[in-house]
């Protein structure tokens, strides 16, 4: 790495389920105007903008960069689209941050988004295509038999799924800008009615509107700014959908990627030495699954410690203090979600759902079929 | 006790209503679908027009054109429209603040369900059919929706290419078609060209049982947009004898609460003269029979 990179501003919608008031370029635009500020920055400060969104069928909008240019200030400038599924809020994230680690820009404005109100994911991910019969419905139906194989692979207490949806959904009370704010108790979550066994209605992610963007600049930018977030580590990885032995509940690209973005932060335990973590957590199953794949619990145990309640807020490894994306899922922005709400925690701008001290977060995100995996480590110190 | 006395009494008469050079204008130019509204001395405008304001004082005589749209500043719901009602169907009785004006005018609102009713709601103006110079001849406001449709219709060719092709012929023959790679050994259904693990062409065809593991599966118990099929149904992942990945398929035949993993499934097939070219073909998933497989068997599929 030629260029340190700092995240010194970060801005966000409030995410709804639909943000009636606001169009496509209206929501980019709030959320960048909001990181513009926090960066004490203007339009004409920024070298370039990296843009990132879910799968085009998911707004039914071609390219919608192009479209958006304008709101973005992207007149004479680069405007680059990164495409990663539902982890390209992360990965978008990260080439905006190798755009100032190579040196090639210094201020680069980053930005994700989603308006799912406009639009039907369960749809567009339920296909009815020739020469095959209509099976899967939506992201659930494909990772729910995933889950079930979790919960038989670690015989998992069967009240875990529904814990993290309580805990995620506590935590998202904190957040105004939250999408949902539920105060559910575990027997509520326990009523809610299957949708995809063994997933419950209330262990499921919103579907959201909303936008979120970053202000990543190289050192000599970072100025008088106190509280710059400094990114120690970055990783993408990815694997194949299908291939013979694929383990699909704790995916090698996922280990791979969280080994290589620890090794890059130099960090060697990640229980000890990370402070806590934003982590991409669609189905509330998945906060065990991850815990196991990124390294914070050993292979079968990862249940144990959201049943001990250490993934709460006070708890020994906080994940999801904003609340997650079992709060706020505007697809594409979720992810971004995840790596900006890490670099808050380190800035100590997190407001309500601050942890204390936080000096390292992860920031993480995931998606297709658990295929696309991007991770960044931010600290508060150089 | 005698019965007291009772006669129905109708009362009818069409009166004049003289409506002034104000009201007048106003009712004559809603003929033209034309909305005015009135300025008051004090420079506030009214629509409804009136001759007279609040205050008691005359209003100008000034008029001010008016776009047909505005704001539900109060409403109330009818569910049950009566006799003499402009609706047959429910509806709303709103205060609307047109666009420009410092009043509100009374009219209805046709929203359809009393959910789309929001004190703050934009609304048009709907203007009647036919018209004679009444309020009336404002059919009702509508609410003004921020969105429009978009739709999109995309058309393909698919194209199945030559392994995939090879593998549904095969079910249009009743058979299960996987490709092989000979070095590593490893069977996919259906073939993919290559083997994904080792980038070696996966050359040989090989015929495969119709039997299997069903290694995990859903409950669907979720409708959604598109949907074929009626849930509750099973979606479960079936590694077939002698193949190394799982195929996907519904599982049936069995009570959702009997579906196991680990549970031996048979490919129930349709009716040989309906076989076509797609996994169609196999309606579903059903027990075997078999007695179940240990976990350790199956564990490298999930």
């Amino acid at each position: 790495m030629a260029e340190q990179c700092a995240v010194i501003g970060i801005g966000q919608t409030k995410h709804r389920e639909s943000r009636r008031d606001l169009s496509l370029p209206g929501l980019v635009r709030d959320a960048a105007i909001r990181a513009l500020q926090d960066a004490d920055m203007t339009w004409k400060d920024i070298d370039s903008i990296v843009i990132g969104t879910a799968p085009d069928m998911f707004e039914g909008v071609m390219m919608p960069e192009l479209w958006l240019s304008d709101a973005l200030g992207a007149a004479g400038r680069p405007i680059f689209r990164v495409h990663t599924a539902g982890s390209v809020g992360g990965s978008t994230a990260v080439v905006a941050s190798h755009l100032i680690q190579g040196g090639v820009h210094e201020k680069v404005l980053t930005l994700a988004f989603e308006k799912q109100s406009e639009a039907n994911a369960m749809w567009a991910l339920s296909p009815v295509i020739p020469f095959q019969p209509q099976l899967v419905a939506g992201a659930g139906g494909y990772f729910a038999p995933l889950i079930r194989s979790y919960i038989r692979r670690a015989d998992a207490h069967p009240d875990t799924g529904c814990m993290v949806a309580v805990k995620d959904r506590q935590h998202g009370l904190l957040n105004p800008n939250a999408h949902l704010h539920l105060n559910q108790t575990l027997a509520e979550v326990k009523a809610s009615p299957m949708l995809w066994d063994p997933i419950r209605y209330s262990e499921t992610c919103p579907s959201s509107d909303g936008a979120v963007a970053m202000v990543l600049v190289s050192e000599k930018h970072v100025g008088r700014v106190k509280n710059p977030a400094w990114v120690k580590g970055t990783s993408v990885r990815t694997e194949r959908t299908f291939f013979a032995g694929r383990d699909q509940v704790s995916p090698a690209a996922g280990k791979l990627c969280a080994k290589d973005v620890y090794d890059e932060a130099g960090i060697r335990n990640p229980l000890k030495e990370i402070d806590c973590a934003e982590v991409y957590v669609p189905f509330s199953w998945f906060e065990p699954m991850w815990l196991e794949n990124l390294g914070f619990a050993e292979e079968g145990e990862g249940w144990r410690m959201t049943m001990e309640g250490k993934t709460k807020l006070g708890g020994e490894m906080p994940w999801n203090m904003s609340g997650g994306v079992m709060c706020t899922n505007p697809i594409g922005a979720s992810g971004m979600l995840r790596f900006a709400e890490a670099a808050r925690q380190v800035r100590g701008t997190a407001e309500q759902h601050q942890v204390e001290g936080a000096k390292v977060a992860l920031g993480h995100a995931y998606g297709g079929g658990s295929q696309f995996f991007a991770m960044w480590i931010v600290s508060s110190e150089r | 006790m005698s019965e007291i006395l009772s006669a129905p009494y109708v009362l009818e008469y069409t009166y004049t209503r003289s409506t002034g050079p104000v009201v007048g204008r106003f009712l004559e130019n809603l003929r033209y679908e034309v909305l005015e509204g009135v300025k008051t001395a004090d420079g506030r405008v009214l629509c409804p027009p009136l001759e007279y304001d609040e205050d008691g004082e005359p209003t100008t005589g000034e008029f001010v054109p008016l776009r047909p749209s505005g704001t539900v500043k109060s409403w109330s719901w009818v569910q049950e429209p009566r006799k003499g009602h402009p609706f047959d169907r429910p509806f709303a009785w709103a205060l609307i603040q047109i666009d420009g004006t410092d009043n509100a005018m009374v009219h209805t609102v046709d929203a359809g369900k009393a959910k789309r009713m929001k004190t703050g709601m934009r609304v048009r103006l709907r203007w009647a059919d036919e018209k004679n110079g009444t309020i009336r001849d404002i059919a009702c406001f509508e609410p003004i929706s921020p969105f429009l449709p978009g739709p999109v219709h995309l058309e393909y060719e698919v194209k199945p290419g030559k392994h995939y092709s090879a593998y549904l012929r095969g079910l249009q023959e009743g058979k299960l078609i996987g490709g092989k790679d000979p070095e590593a050994g490893k069977v996919y259904v259906p073939p993919r060209g290559a083997d994904p693990m080792t980038g070696n062409p996966t050359s040989e065809y090989v015929e495969v049982a119709d039997v299997g593991v069903l290694t995990t599966f859903t409950i669907i118990r979720i409708p959604f947009e598109g949907q074929k099929l009626t849930p509750p149904y099973c979606f479960g992942a079936i590694v077939l004898d002698g193949t190394d990945n799982p195929i996907y398929h519904l599982i049936s035949g069995v009570p959702h609460d009997e579906i196991r993993m680990g549970m031996r499934v048979k490919a129930k097939w349709k009716p040989q003269d309906e076989w076509e070219t797609s996994l169609e073909n196999i309606l579903y998933f059903e027990p075997s029979g078999e007695p179940d497989v240990p976990f350790d068997s199956y564990k490298e599929h999930l």
